[in-house]
């Protein structure tokens, strides 16, 4: 009787998260495929696009995965070294502890307070909304998910594999590079895609860092749009085309996410071809 | 003067004593094996010898061992070439997240061999002048095929040397690890109960290639199969409780050992 009861809710809760999905998939499917057009995907805004005329949303798209590839870059840079150096062979328990503790509190903090330190530390600097604001509030959005989730990682890598590293005779850092970044790659690669999609959907943070503009940004200092905030300005206009427009774009969104998760979890299988669990 | 010899070597971890005033000289060629209960620091004692207790937390060493002569726990020692002096096998053989080709190749890329080093290393390995043949094959190919050779896996793997080496059973990757410490020319070979993963065929095949081995190799190997012991053991050191009990040939342990509990042991009395 308890075995089928417990059974009963699991299926109960697995199907509220699909349904869910789906829901969310459906909605935005049915809401934004109608006004997806080519012309959409390959224009920017012209006069009166936001009245429902003519335009697309090309600035947002490429916005969007400026920014994102942008902090994604930047923070794979910056959170592979962090995520290696957390581990007992280069830092002490201690401070290990402390450092994951202060990421889970980043973690946890509301993007719109990314975007207003960054507001407050542009304005000091007498910066304007641009790219590379954008880029670096981004940064320190997934810089926390980004080492955190590698740094589990690596964390389980089994002890024997780096024996026989030592054994061999190899030092901390060819052991390190040549055998536990190998080991480790599938998942950061899903470490990488975890904090890419937060990256990429992030409205808040980039609001006042990154700007809006109706169209592509020639330099790292212009501002740039992106598809977040095209969903969030056009959602909220009485218009029904425009309306539409921004289920379009969440679909654009959607879509992206979709196409970076199936390619980074095909580059995670192939990558963990060598592994030994 | 023997290439291992521990000299009064006692090791904790934090407060809790492992191993207590261990002296004993570990013959050379010959296989000498560590027996006793779990828990009473074969592994440790093992482990001592090319300094992977290292990775532990909270290791505390006294006493010395010598590795030709040289204390590797003086502060300078070169732990690095008295590592590579040493083959490790573990107890659940890892391949390297990378082909059967490259886990051999390994430690003589990672220490930058010459070309001229390795045809020799060949050489010696194989008693002949080796001829590099001229076209596609280079020297890293033949010290592959020699050392997969040497560890008895060379038929079972020259079709697919490079598809990734965790594709091989369990027991072709024990040999490949002997392989692959075999590669940087060690002098000794210290195994951690090498057999304990591995199906009963796998593990004969490791003795045998053991016993091959022992020409020209230190083994030192951890069991605590002691029909396995008495198989392949030349030379023997029983511990129990973190104390070397006694040590001598493996006939004389065997047949005739002088401490009772080296005897209870021995007969099964206690595990």
């Amino acid at each position: 009787m308890e075995e089928k009861i417990f059974k009963g809710l699991m299926i109960m809760s697995l199907v509220l998260v699909l349904v869910m999905l789906a829901g969310i998939i459906v909605i935005t499917v049915y809401k934004g495929a109608p006004a997806l057009t080519l012309s959409m995907l390959i224009e920017t805004p012209k006069g009166g696009y936001y009245l429902g005329k003519e335009g697309g949303i090309a600035n947002a798209i490429v916005g969007s995965l400026l920014l994102a590839l942008g902090a994604s870059f930047c923070s794979i840079l910056i959170a592979i070294p962090v995520a290696f150096g957390l581990q007992k062979e280069y830092t002490g328990w201690r401070f290990a502890s402390f450092t994951k503790l202060v990421l889970d509190v980043l973690w946890g903090i509301p993007s719109i307070v990314y975007g207003a330190f960054g507001f407050v530390v542009m304005v000091f600097f007498g910066l304007r909304a641009s790219l590379l604001g954008g880029i670096i509030v981004l940064t320190l959005l997934m810089l926390p998910i980004m080492v955190r989730s590698m740094e589990e990682v690596i964390r389980t890598i089994p002890l024997e594999l780096k024996e026989i590293s030592y054994a061999l005779g190899t030092t901390k850092l060819e052991t390190t590079i040549s055998v536990v970044l190998r080991q480790a790659l599938p998942g950061i690669v899903t470490a990488v895609l975890l904090a890419f999609g937060r990256g990429i959907g992030d409205a808040a943070s980039i609001l006042f860092t990154a700007g809006y503009t109706d169209y592509i940004p020639q330099s790292i200092f212009d501002p740039v749009a992106s598809l977040p905030l095209a969903v969030f300005f056009q959602i909220g206009t009485p218009i029904p085309e425009v309306q539409a427009r921004a289920y379009a774009s969440a679909l654009v969104l959607l879509l992206i996410v979709l196409v970076v998760s199936v390619v980074s979890r095909l580059l995670s299988y192939r990558l963990s071809k060598n592994i030994v669990r | 003067m023997p290439h291992i010899s521990l000299k009064d070597l006692s090791i904790a971890y934090g407060d809790h004593k492992v191993l207590q005033n261990v002296t004993v000289d570990i013959p050379d060629s010959q296989i000498t094996v560590i027996i006793g209960p779990s828990g009473c620091g074969k592994t440790t004692l093992l482990k001592s010898l090319n300094r992977l207790l290292d990775l532990n937390d909270d290791v505390n060493v006294t006493g010395s061992v010598l590795i030709d002569g040289v204390n590797t726990y003086d502060p300078k020692a070169d732990i690095l070439a008295l590592r590579k002096k040493m083959g490790f096998l573990s107890q659940r053989p890892y391949p390297l997240p990378m082909s059967i080709y490259d886990n051999i190749a390994f430690g003589p890329r990672v220490h930058r061999v010459s070309k001229e080093k390795i045809i020799q290393q060949i050489n010696t390995l194989e008693g002949r002048s080796v001829e590099i043949p001229a076209g596609n094959k280079s020297h890293i190919d033949i010290l592959v095929e020699s050392y997969l050779r040497l560890a008895g896996l060379w038929e079972e793997a020259k079709d697919r040397l490079h598809t990734p080496a965790s594709r091989l059973s369990i027991g072709q990757q024990q040999r490949l690890a002997l392989a692959r410490a075999l590669a940087v020319e060690p002098e000794a070979i210290l195994a951690d109960e090498p057999t304990s993963a591995l199906d009963p065929l796998s593990a004969q095949l490791i003795e045998k290639q053991f016993k091959v081995l022992k020409k020209n190799y230190t083994i030192v190997v951890v069991t605590h199969i002691l029909r396995q012991a008495r198989r392949i053991a030349d030379y023997v050191i029983f511990l129990y409780l973190g104390e070397l009990v006694e040590h001598g040939p493996a006939e004389k342990i065997f047949s005739n050992p002088s401490d009772e509990r080296t005897k209870a042991y021995i007969s099964g009395e206690i595990s």
